[in-house]
């Protein structure tokens, strides 16, 4: 009996829990200060290294001294004390602990907010701070309060030009950026069975965007399918009886391409509301739309075409790179007129690369158009990987093709 | 934990990234932070932090989970920020480091004197006593060893 989060985390919701925890990533940025913190409480050890990921993705390649030295030092670290590391170009860390990592009934903790994208699998996986991770480098468990959970019903099906992004910027402007707060949302429903991992893993990634602690799907069919493919055999999670707080439906069949616009996720407009917006950059890339199904969806409009704008495409891992030059993704994108980056986070949090000028507009599949974001006085609009690629090819805000 | 600062007003759902840009992330200097508090909201919140009592709308804090933020406002010397509610990551990330949240709707008049006490469970300003609402036991046990690192030095 109870929601998915009262069932992995051993609780009923309110109730103050200590958990083991099955895998504890961080990044370049949230890393350091981590392994600072470590130092800090002592350096009584490390728990279960194995089970301990450092993956660089943030500013990949470094972009100057004082980055390098940071990195440098993170990277002895890991290496010295047997974390698993991944180095530039690896890719984005939830997209690489998506990569047949993480399995269902997990508990995974990320040092950044959005890890929540791992409940994909039917695991809990939440985002935390440095200095709490650096207790569960030590400790190897943390504390919860089992969160409540929301119930987010999904009927029907996508259609037309429609993405799981869209239906994502649709349920976060429906909940709003606090309407679950502290809770867990569990997307259910027939209208689940037919979404691809890929867009399970977009719909949860979005949920830290309404204060979510967790989004979660049970593993399914496609779950157990999608991770044989990465030679593990798993068990589905068959719903049993539970209380949500909150329920909320959605008709897929009635999602439109929509866009977040500046500066608030939770404030959106159908495409059709801004078509001809002008356009200085497209970012195609991170980890709500940089996965290899989005690459090529964005490449069959663009091909054979030219982008009428500067168009940065980031792939979200070395996996999606190579998937996307082995099957000439790649090569059509490069050819559209695209700049490719190194896989990571790329332009998405304006520290290193791709950042924008002042008064200049960025449409972007990322998923934060906060102000001043990806560049001081730059605006952020967020859209789909399909309105991302039809306004790219025009320069402006253009209704998506279907693909 | 009792405390007493000047009230200083911001909006709802002032994410991480207002209160320290991304572009100032990749330092271990503390001071920068400090420097560039607030920077993309309001800059000239960074000279009125010390002493002050943050009184916020509701979901202070959503974004990323950059503990930065949390540290960049307790080093500038800010007694405590209130708020309505807290985006769950910067709760957690606030109390381990050492800075009172206090999960309270007050009202806000720039530079008003706010008290608080958590064994008692009020805070004050402009005449008026509020409830707060209590950290959990183990929130208590952090907050009052100073953050989670000396908790853990001292408890682990």
């Amino acid at each position: 009996m109870g929601t998915l989060s009262e069932r992995i985390l051993g609780g009923t919701a309110g109730e103050y829990v200590d958990c083991s925890i099955n895998r504890a990533y961080v990044h370049d940025g949230t890393g350091v200060l981590t392994l600072e913190a470590w130092k800090n409480m002592g350096e009584k050890g490390i728990q279960d290294a194995a089970h301990l990921y450092v993956l660089f993705d943030h500013i990949v390649p470094a972009n100057n001294s004082t980055t390098a030295v940071l990195q440098h030092e993170l990277r002895e670290f890991a290496c010295s004390s047997f974390l698993q590391f991944s180095d530039i170009g690896g890719g984005i860390c939830h997209q690489i602990m998506s990569e047949g990592v993480v399995l269902p009934g997990e508990v995974v903790v990320g040092a950044d907010s959005h890890t929540c994208t791992l409940g994909a699998f039917g695991a809990f996986a939440t985002g935390v701070g440095a200095t709490d991770m650096a207790a569960i480098w030590m400790t190897g468990e943390t504390w919860f309060r089992v969160p409540e959970s929301v119930g987010i019903h999904l009927s029907g099906t996508l259609s037309g030009a429609s993405e799981a992004k869209d239906l994502a910027l649709t349920y976060v402007r429906r909940l709003g950026m606090d309407g679950a707060t502290y809770r867990a949302l569990e997307f259910i429903g027939e209208g689940t069975a037919a979404l691809p991992m890929d867009d399970r893993l977009t719909l949860c990634n979005l949920a830290v965007e309404t204060g979510a602690k967790a989004g979660m799907f049970y593993a399914d069919e496609v779950t157990v399918q999608y991770l044989a493919g990465a030679g593990h055999e798993v068990q589905r999670q068959e719903p049993e009886p539970c209380t949500y707080q909150k329920e909320f439906d959605f008709d897929l069949s009635d999602i439109v391409p929509v866009i977040a616009v500046p500066p608030r996720v939770d404030t959106i407009r159908p495409v059709s509301d801004l078509v001809g917006l002008p356009l200085d950059q497209v970012f195609v890339g991170t980890c709500t739309n940089g996965r290899y199904s989005d690459l090529a969806r964005f490449a069959r409009i663009v091909k054979g075409r030219k982008v009428a704008v500067r168009t940065i495409v980031v792939p979200a891992s070395r996996a999606v790179l190579q998937e996307a030059i082995r099957t000439g993704v790649l090569a059509d994108l490069v050819d559209a007129g695209c700049t490719i980056g190194t896989p990571g986070c790329g332009p998405c949090l304006g520290a290193h690369m791709g950042v924008i000028g002042e008064g200049e507009v960025c449409l972007s599949t990322a998923n934060r158009n906060f102000k001043n974001r990806m560049g001081i006085g730059g605006e952020i609009y967020l859209s789909s990987v399909a309105t991302a690629a039809s306004s790219a090819l025009e320069g402006e805000i253009t209704q998506p093709e279907v693909s | 934990m009792q405390g007493k600062g000047r009230a200083v007003c911001v909006g709802a759902d002032i994410d991480t990234d207002q209160v320290i840009a991304g572009r100032y992330l990749r330092t271990k200097d503390h001071t920068i932070w400090v420097e560039h508090i607030f920077e993309d909201l309001d800059p000239s919140l960074a000279r009125r932090m010390n002493g002050a009592v943050i009184i916020a709308g509701k979901n202070f804090g959503c974004g990323s989970s950059r503990e930065q933020a949390a540290i960049a406002i307790r080093e500038s010397g800010v007694v405590a920020v209130t708020a309505p509610s807290f985006a769950r990551i910067f709760f957690r990330n606030a109390i381990n480091v050492g800075l009172p949240l206090i999960e309270c709707h007050l009202p806000c008049t720039e530079g008003a004197v706010v008290m608080f006490d958590f064994a008692e469970g009020w805070v004050e300003t402009q005449g008026k006593k509020y409830p707060v609402k209590p950290l959990s036991p183990r929130m208590q046990e952090i907050l009052a060893a100073g953050g989670l690192v000396n908790y853990m030095r001292t408890c682990r």
